[in-house]
């Protein structure tokens, strides 16, 4: 999933300064999965609004609601008829989401209540860690099942660099080397021959680097 | 400030808290009438989203009383109470009120005696504290409305 | 290994004739003063037979590797240029490596290089658009088959001599002669180890690195570097991730008095050198006396490493 963490309340606070009316939009996707732009996260933070903002004299009304989805055309057309109600949105979607309404609501302010942080998953309730850095061309198939493009800290493909210990990371001991599980993993499947092929330089059109990339299913076009 | 009667909310496990109210009830202990209970199944059912709503609603403190820790009916709810009330603490500061007036207690229903203390108690912490800020806001409009 | 030299590089001749090399170490400065540089020159000339020129070292903004590789020529001694990995994308990266080969420069070595977090500049977005190996396989296809990463001509090959890092002491053990043998594959020519404090694991890497002849593939210097003191050992032992320095060595600089810590530092040095002479595989050693330029000839010459050969 992609998750996000809710952005610092000051900060929120900040972007609605002048604003009487706002929606608050929550997101059903990745961000209610990770607790942080759902149902729940709209009530708490539209709380907060509203009690930061009668505490400073100058009270906040808020919409609350929270649609499907954020990143689909569909899902965010049913707030249109609460759009000319407010003077600003406050999207508790990722960065596509809150992209999505701006694109769609092209007139109306709208502000990113969340940093959007990485696409990963959940280890336990309420604790998240990062597992894919999008590059576009998968490697797993040749690292045991570990990315070393998102695990080790310089995304090293021929790794371990020297700063692995003891199975961390030389930037935090708290952090697994990336290379070290590649390297476990291909120790228990019996592929260490693996790992004497050189991986090749990356081609980083796939990644970021091209330029804003797309995804087109043919036979969905009409 | 000295005649401000507070108003606050206690969140009470229906298997501990809430009995141990009864309990103080029968045994005619005193506590301040400030406290409104609400029963909840086990504190478990509390959210960021429940106590916030309370001092929007006007509360000047909140707590929630859950069972002794281990002592949980359903295991662990009290437990997962604790990190969410904390969590909460700071929800408020954020917004301007003390985190001192949140709080999440520990009984079993057989203390009936320490649920008349904590009210007593929690109420005079409160009372030192003074109204909540947004009680102050908020309130005084609609009294002059009405 | 032996045979034709493939660059001017002083310190392949020597590799190459069979010689015990010597290579050192100079930090350049965080300023735009030469003359830090020439004073650490002065220092060093004659003492060794090719000196790195570190990129940046733990992240830390300091004057370009090639710049103070060019001021270090001009004072007549050999530089070998460090590149990592972190700050340059593949196409800056060659163009350097046209560019320092352009102003003389013989020897380079690829690193991955330090992560950012440990510099004056943790803010910074890393590069690794390349890694180590991969850096290696790049300088080499460009000095051997003039060829850029992209698949153009170079006109003009750079003539680098060409080397790499390797960490015997970190994790996973297993592993690490299988990376200094994947090093070798991308065409890396000589190493230069972390510095050496536990003499029996070093032995026990060098083992398996002549049990694959990867020794008569890559010359292998080894890494040496002299405690100041009881503070830098244990700093070393503890802070420094990928560092592995024995108790007894800690005890021993604890037992010297204060005033002499410096002194038996330097003897530590002296006698790593002395047991690394004699390790099969062993073709040099890199002292590495970081900010302790002015003992380098001490330690070279108590080591019996002086006078180094003309070539």
């Amino acid at each position: 999933m992609v998750v996000g963490e809710r952005k610092p309340f000051d900060e929120i606070k900040k972007t609605l300064e002048g604003h009487k009316k706002v929606l608050v939009l929550g997101c059903g996707g990745c961000v209610t999965v990770c607790l942080t732009g759902g149902h729940d996260a709209v009530q708490v933070l539209s709380s907060q609004l509203r009690m930061a903002r009668d505490n400073e004299g100058s009270p906040l009304e808020i919409i609350e609601k929270t649609v499907e989805r954020q990143c689909d055309p569909e899902y965010v057309e049913e707030v249109a008829a609460l759009i000319p109600e407010v003077d600003a949105v406050l999207s508790m979607a990722c960065g596509a989401g809150v992209q999505f309404m701006a694109e769609r609501y092209t007139t109306t302010p709208l502000y990113p209540a969340l940093n959007t942080t990485f696409v990963g998953g959940s280890v336990k309730e309420g604790y998240y860690v990062e597992r894919c850095q999008t590059c576009g061309e998968c490697k797993l198939a040749y690292t045991g099942g570990i990315c070393p493009i998102a695990r080790c800290s310089k995304s090293l493909l021929n790794g371990p660099c020297g700063g692995s210990t003891k199975g961390k990371c030389e930037i935090d001991p708290e952090v697994p080397c990336g290379w070290q599980l590649i390297v476990d993993r291909l120790e228990a499947l019996g592929q260490m021959d693996r790992y004497e092929e050189i991986n090749m330089a990356c081609d980083w059109r796939t990644n970021r680097d091209g330029g804003p990339r797309k995804m087109i299913r043919e036979d969905f076009q009409r | 400030m000295a005649d401000f009667e507070p108003v606050i909310v206690a969140f009470c496990c229906h298997y501990c808290a809430y009995g141990a109210a009864d309990l103080a009830g029968s045994m005619r202990l005193e506590y301040p009438p400030n406290i409104r209970v609400i029963r909840l199944p086990c504190t478990g059912k509390v959210t960021p989203r429940f106590l916030l709503r309370a001092f929007e609603k006007g509360a000047d403190g909140v707590y929630v009383a859950g069972c002794l820790e281990g002592d949980c009916h359903f295991m662990h709810g009290n437990l997962v109470a604790k990190p969410r009330v904390n969590y909460t603490k700071k929800l408020i500061q954020e917004v301007g009120l003390e985190p001192e007036r949140l709080e999440m207690f520990n009984m079993s229903a057989a203390m009936g005696p320490r649920f008349a203390e904590v009210a007593r108690e929690f109420t005079e912490r409160i009372r030192e504290l003074g109204p909540s800020p947004l009680s102050k806001k908020t309130k005084a409009p609609q009294e002059e409305a009405a | 290994m032996s045979g034709e030299c493939k660059t001017d590089s002083r310190l392949e001749k020597i590799l190459k004739s069979g010689q015990f090399a010597v290579t050192g170490e100079c930090g350049p400065p965080r300023g735009a003063d030469p003359e830090v540089i020439r004073k650490k020159c002065a220092l060093l000339k004659s003492k060794a037979d090719a000196f790195n020129i570190t990129d940046n070292q733990t992240s830390v903004v300091r004057m370009s590797s090639i710049s103070s590789a060019v001021v270090m020529m001009q004072e007549g001694l050999e530089p070998v240029m460090q590149m990592v990995c972190r700050d340059r994308n593949r196409i800056a990266i060659q163009s350097d490596i046209l560019g320092g080969a352009a102003l003389g420069i013989k020897n380079m070595l690829c690193l991955s290089g330090d992560h950012q977090k440990f510099g004056d500049h943790p803010q910074a977005k890393n590069v690794f658009d390349l890694d180590s190996i991969q850096l290696i396989r790049t300088v080499r296809t460009m000095r051997d088959e003039g060829k850029f990463m992209g698949g153009d001509d170079i006109k003009g090959a750079p003539k680098l001599f060409i080397g790499a890092a390797e960490n015997p002491f970190a994790d996973p053990f297993a592993i690490r002669v299988p990376r200094l043998a994947k090093k070798v594959a991308a065409g890396v020519e000589f190493i230069q180890t972390q510095c050496i404090f536990n003499l029996d694991k070093f032995k026990e890497w060098m083992k398996g690195v002549v049990d694959r002849g990867l020794h008569e593939k890559v010359y292998i210097l080894g890494g040496v570097t002299p405690f100041k003191s009881l503070g830098m050992a244990r700093y070393m032992a503890s802070k420094v991730p990928g560092m592995d320095v024995p108790d007894h060595l800690i005890q021993r600089m604890k037992d010297t008095p204060k005033e002499k810590q410096a002194e038996e530092g330097i003897k530590i040095a002296v006698e790593i050198i002395q047991e690394l002479k004699q390790v099969p595989g062993v073709a040099g050693v890199h002292i590495m006396a970081i900010e302790w330029e002015e003992k380098v000839g001490e330690i070279a010459e108590m080591a019996g490493l002086l006078p180094r050969p003309a070539v």
